[in-house]
């Protein structure tokens, strides 16, 4: 990455620490957003924990639906699994009309309140890009390459390890890239049943009328997505490299 | 992993035995139908809206002969999806499957429920929940193995749509709690559901006006492209609760000094915001789709009709636009479905819509209020979805 792209990522980064280390230090950028004298920063609770819960519920999340969703797009492409390849595509394709709020709201008489039903909501979520890009790139891998690796004395397993899943890496990473995303957008909504989280900030501003809380909860959560994006999309390129494979 | 190890082996010949021969889905499914009603209550009983629920098996619900007839439906539908492999048949036994299910659901709930009690609530229980889902997974394998042509598909949907309708409407369904949620709310349901569906719609038509255009020029000009939709992408990663939320300030601030904004329903809180942040949230596929197909066309198109004599007007309005309509509408699905789940999240903010039952019912743990609101968000999501993958379908067909 050029030193033009990732100078305001470094910026952006130094600024959301700084906040979230000393948020009143930013009280006055702030208090023109307040009136009737509300306080122009969230108090309730330390936003530094509230951002780790937050990441810590998207990251386990994440790695949940992404184990899940590339274990199953593995099965659905080998072919002892192909009998389940047209009804797990159609399931890909419903499962995307069913909105996260729903899915949160139903688990939540269900499972109890707090970190839980949120968890299962983004771990359900999350597997919907997962799945359908570990699909799309195991399938592209050509059937030439495949054959010449059979050629060459590989195994099912040996093919899969060391050819497939190396080829459909940057297509797989990209759904996980795009699945945690979401998820960290999703977690905000997480806080209507009362998991911890940013989105406690933003539903205590939309509940006490405090333009405030809404836009720093808003800005972290909008800025973590972002910088965790491409965070991810920089380590994947180093990690790609060393190994290797070009895009 | 016994996986791998199959993978080598061709398909269907891994062993000789009766087993081998069984349909592999259809084992799982009828696995998870009967496993469900051995293991789960079939329908759930409360003696009023807050008391705890007591579990009714199959046998409770329906007394022992109708339970014995609605197994034996049963039955006959786990062979067909162990042993015939012909869609049409599954597909046909996986209808056969939901209404048998539907009668039993409907008229147990009636048979549980004391005559004349008006407090007692009686729901699906996870026997019955999984063994719908066993039947619609059932029916989905055998609609994507059928390949139906557009035309059909919205045949089929218009069909399943027209029976459902009417299942609801005959009053089958009036002794289950969602209907008795939706029983002492008629009035407002119908008022959020349309509200529902103008702030999807609505937004998504305003997006389509604001997007295409600025998705072509964004097609036109590399650096057009370069600011909007980085921008747009960045409009995206902001929580939409949050999204919604910053645009109450603005919006109250106009509506309080503009009267001309005041006239049109400009206020803070209520719909305006919603609608508002909906359609910034769907500005970037269509943005994106348009550029994206536009891009796509075929420059020997454009000249070919550069060279008839037609007009840069024309040629976008009679080859580029045509051309590039499958990925657009493509875009427009995308957004379609996502703002008939995201207004759900517009009654956080007072706008109203089907979230108002979801967010009211998790209010008050009462999960039939959370599905009056869910259950048709979803059923509209996936109306949305099937119908308009019809239409890029029939389009992408269609010889250019």
């Amino acid at each position: 990455m050029s030193t033009m792209a990732l100078a305001p990522r470094v910026v952006a980064l130094v600024l959301l620490l700084a906040f979230l280390l000393a948020p009143q230090f930013f009280a006055p950028v702030f208090a023109p957003l307040t009136h009737n004298g509300a306080p122009p920063i969230y108090t309730q609770a330390s936003l530094l924990d509230l951002a780790i819960a937050h990441l810590e519920l998207v990251a386990l999340a994440t790695v949940g639906s992404a184990v899940v969703a590339i274990a199953l797009g593995v099965l659905v492409t080998r072919r002892a699994g192909a009998e389940f390849l047209p009804l797990s595509r159609a399931i890909v394709n419903i499962g995307q009309t069913f909105p996260p709020v729903a899915v949160l709201a139903v688990a939540a008489p269900l499972v109890g309140f707090g970190q839980a039903p949120t968890l299962i909501a983004l771990f359900v979520y999350g597997l919907l890009p997962i799945f359908e890009n570990t699909l799309s790139g195991l399938q592209q891998v050509s059937a030439a390459v495949v054959e010449s690796a059979k050629g060459a004395g590989m195994g099912g397993l040996q093919r899969l390890v060391k050819i497939e899943l190396p080829l459909a890496a940057p297509q797989i990473l990209e759904g996980v890239r795009l699945s945690t995303v979401i998820a960290i957008g999703t977690a905000t909504i997480g806080s209507t049943v009362a998991a911890k989280g940013l989105g406690e900030v933003i539903i205590a501003g939309l509940l006490s009328d405090n333009t405030a809380f809404i836009l720093q909860g808003g800005l972290v959560v909008g800025v973590m997505a972002v910088l965790i994006y491409d965070a991810m999309t920089a380590l994947e390129r180093i990690v790609l490299r060393r190994r290797g494979v070009r895009r | 992993m016994a996986t791998h190890q199959a993978a080598a082996a061709p398909p269907r010949q891994v062993g000789t035995g009766a087993l081998a021969r069984l349909d592999r889905l259809g084992l799982l499914l009828v696995a998870l139908a009967a496993g469900g009603l051995a293991s789960l209550p079939f329908l759930t009983f409360k003696a009023n809206r807050i008391a705890a629920g007591a579990g009714k098996t199959l046998a409770d619900t329906l007394g022992t002969a109708v339970a014995a007839a609605f197994l034996a439906v049963l039955a006959l539908v786990a062979a067909v999806a162990l042993l015939d492999r012909r869609p049409r048949v599954r597909l046909a036994a996986a209808l056969l499957g939901v209404g048998a299910m539907a009668l039993a659901v409907g008229f147990g709930a009636g048979w549980l429920t004391p005559p004349g009690d008006r407090f007692a609530r009686v729901a699906p229980g996870g026997g019955a929940w999984l063994l719908l889902l066993a039947l619609a997974l059932l029916a989905t394998d055998a609609l994507a193995r059928l390949g139906l042509s557009p035309l059909l598909r919205m045949a089929a949907l218009a069909g399943a749509a027209a029976v459902t309708v009417l299942a609801f409407r005959s009053g089958l369904f009036d002794q289950l709690s969602v209907m008795r949620e939706y029983a002492s709310r008629a009035d407002v349901f119908g008022r959020e559901a349309r509200q529902h569906l103008l702030l999807a719609g609505g937004s998504v038509a305003a997006a389509i006006l604001i997007g295409a255009p600025l998705g072509a020029l964004c097609a036109l000009s590399p650096r057009i492209r370069g600011a909007v939709l980085p921008v747009l992408n960045v409009v995206q990663t902001i929580p939409s609760i949050a999204l919604f939320g910053l645009l109450m300030g603005p919006l109250a601030w106009l509506g309080r000094t503009q009267p001309w904004a005041a006239e049109l329903g400009i206020r803070g809180i209520g719909a305006a915001p919603a609608l508002l942040a909906l359609t910034l949230y769907a500005l970037l596929p269509v943005a994106a789709n348009t550029a994206l197909g536009l891009g796509r066309v075929p420059a020997t198109a454009v000249d070919a009709a550069a060279g008839m004599g037609m007009t840069r007007r024309q040629i976008l309005a009679r080859i580029e636009i045509p051309l590039a309509l499958p990925v657009i509408l493509a875009g427009v699905r995308v957004v379609l479905v996502q703002n008939i789940g995201l207004a759900t999240i517009a009654a956080l903010i007072g706008g109203g819509g089907l979230g108002t039952f979801v967010f009211q019912g998790v209010g008050q743990t009462a999960i039939d209020l959370v599905l009056l609101g869910a259950a048709p968000t979803v059923a509209m999501a996936f109306v949305a979805a099937v119908l308009l993958d019809a239409v890029v379908d029939a389009l992408g067909r269609r010889p250019a």
